[in-house]
């Protein structure tokens, strides 16, 4: 049952109900998937948690670059790990 | 274009506390900030559970709210293509903004230091998970190690710990002895003392160790454990994140764009907070590491002084600054890196995240400048923010001069206005 304050995203296509507030970054965590491949394709996430790292980007609704570390949540938001 | 008499730029404490004394006045007063929301880092909001009653943070923010000072968030600095102008990107959108007087507020952020495996996924900033945290990903349950160097340390395991962390241990570089004298002597101090210390007997009865620090994090696509030492003594503490800062350093590119003269790593300030340059304040951690207090009161002199209420500046500084300065001397004394952790990197282990170089590809070069140049360190989206300060640890490198734009600008936006032409007519608002 969705609660009122739950919103849906899409990590890598998958359907993730998240609390409203909640920041692309921890969607990506609460997926356990990373938000995006390195140069040489290692796995990152998010580092310094306040915009600085840029280990945070990731593909959102089709934007690639995007941090998501102060970027909150909404409601059909598709997220994307970067390659 | 946006005029304001005085603008400042973060709205951590020490912008907080300079827009509050500097809208006092009849000026007007734009407080700009990157964030969501004002607080900067030790007051960021938890978007999910409601933040503990905080009395400074509570009286700060309504002083700010009544103060007609006017907020403007989700809105980055990114160049200074002229005196008396900076330019700002919100979303993908650009603008100017025009000042007389500028407050430099722009706070600090965490020194990473390369070592095996940093790069997992699950290894983090201390703050950093603090912040992943307080951006709703639920901590409860999960086993987290937090290393490294600094109080913040305490003040992170203290609220991971409150969110029902299971925190293994923390495990602090410094010596008990260092640890020892620095407590006792902020203990003593009439000035609040930084928040994290207070903290130590809320870890609920996890372990602090000090002389303790990670040399490798273990895992294949997620950190598994970590591998610590004391020197002596080498172990593994299974864990799901680690949680890893050494200390802070100054964000002070924006000072640097500027042309403000440095003191070393900061930002030189006279009594007033002024900066090399007249109409520019500085105030907060890009002056000095000095905590929350700090801040609080070198933004209120900067705002009062922007404002030429010079009398209450002076007397500020003069009530405050030799105990501000004695405990920013015993900060820095407390939590200088040992040698140990200058060596921690293995010649494969990367040390630019953005760009995968590795340490071994960085050895043969003297200086930042020739690294940057033929290894590609630095030259990703961060600029250098995380490996500049980690090579000049490392190898002593002293980082160049900073250039605009300060962050990416997405090519939208440059499509949209020429970010060097001020007066260009078509401006987004
Ligand atoms: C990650 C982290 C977590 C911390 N957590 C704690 C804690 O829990 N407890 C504690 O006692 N101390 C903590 N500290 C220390 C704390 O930051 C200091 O004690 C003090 O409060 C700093 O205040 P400030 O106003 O100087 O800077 P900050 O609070 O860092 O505020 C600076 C603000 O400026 C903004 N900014 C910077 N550059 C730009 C730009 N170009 N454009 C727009 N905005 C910009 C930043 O986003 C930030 O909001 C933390 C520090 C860090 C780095
Ligand atoms: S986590 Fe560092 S920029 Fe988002």
């Amino acid at each position: 049952m969705p609660t009122p304050d739950a919103i849906t995203v899409a990590v890598n296509g998958q359907p993730l109900q998240v609390a409203r507030g909640t920041t692309a970054a921890a969607a990506f965590a609460l997926a356990s998937a990373p938000c995006r491949l390195s140069t040489t394709g290692d796995p990152r996430s998010g580092v310094c948690g306040m915009g600085i790292c840029f280990e945070c980007r990731a593909i959102v609704d089709g934007v690639r670059h995007v941090r998501t570390c102060q970027l909150p949540c909404y409601d059909g938001m598709k997220l994307e790990t970067q390659q | 274009m946006t005029h304001a008499e005085v603008l400042i730029v973060g709205a951590g404490p020490a912008g907080i506390a300079a827009a509050t004394a500097a809208a006092r006045t009849s000026r007007s007063v734009l407080l700009l900030d990157d964030n969501h929301a004002p607080g900067g880092q030790i007051w960021r909001t938890d978007s999910l559970a409601p933040n503990p009653r905080d009395r400074h943070r509570d009286a700060a923010l309504t002083s700010l709210q009544q103060s007609g000072a006017q907020l403007l968030f989700n809105t980055r600095v990114c160049d200074a293509p002229a005196p008396g102008i900076l330019t700002t990107l919100s979303g993908e959108a650009i603008t100017h903004i025009e000042y007389d007087k500028l407050i430099l507020a722009t706070g600090a952020r965490e020194r990473l230091l390369p070592f095996p495996g940093w790069t997992l996924p699950g290894v983090s900033g201390a703050g950093g998970l603090q912040a992943l945290t307080k951006g709703g990903f639920p901590i409860a349950g999960k086993r987290v190690v937090v290393a490294g160097t600094g109080p913040l340390l305490i003040a992170v395991a203290a609220h991971l710990a409150a969110a029902h962390a299971n925190i293994v241990c923390v495990a602090e570089q410094a010596t008990l002895t260092q640890m020892a004298a620095f407590a006792s002597a902020i203990a003593s101090s009439p000035a609040k003392i930084w928040q994290g210390i207070k903290f130590r007997a809320q870890l609920r009865g996890a372990p602090y160790h000090t002389s303790t620090w990670p040399i490798a994090a273990l895992g294949d696509t997620h950190l598994t454990s970590v591998r610590l030492t004391d020197g002596s003594r080498t172990w593994e503490e299974p864990c799901d994140y680690l949680a890893c800062g050494f200390h802070l350093v100054p964000n002070t590119e924006l000072a640097s764009l500027l042309g403000c003269t440095f003191n070393g790593d900061f930002v030189a300030v006279d009594v007033l907070q002024r900066t090399s340059i007249g109409n520019i304040y500085c105030a907060g951690e890009p002056v000095a590491i000095g905590g929350l207090d700090a801040a609080l009161i070198q933004g209120e002199i900067a705002g009062l002084a922007a404002t030429d209420q010079l009398q209450q500046a002076q007397a500020l500084h003069q009530r405050h600054a030799t105990s501000l300065q004695r405990f920013v001397t015993r900060l820095e004394a407390a939590f200088r890196l040992r040698p140990e952790l200058l060596t921690l990197a293995h010649p494969e282990d990367i040390v630019c995240r953005c760009e995968d170089v590795r340490f071994e590809q960085l050895v043969p070069y003297t200086s930042w400048t020739a690294a940057k140049l033929q290894t590609r360190c630095g030259m990703g989206p961060c600029q250098g923010r995380i490996c500049g300060p980690a090579t000049q640890s490392l190898f002593g490198w002293k980082p160049t001069s900073v250039r605009a734009p300060l962050s990416p600008v997405p090519v939208s936006a440059f499509i949209q206005f020429d970010l060097r032409t001020p007066t260009a007519p078509q401006e987004i608002p």
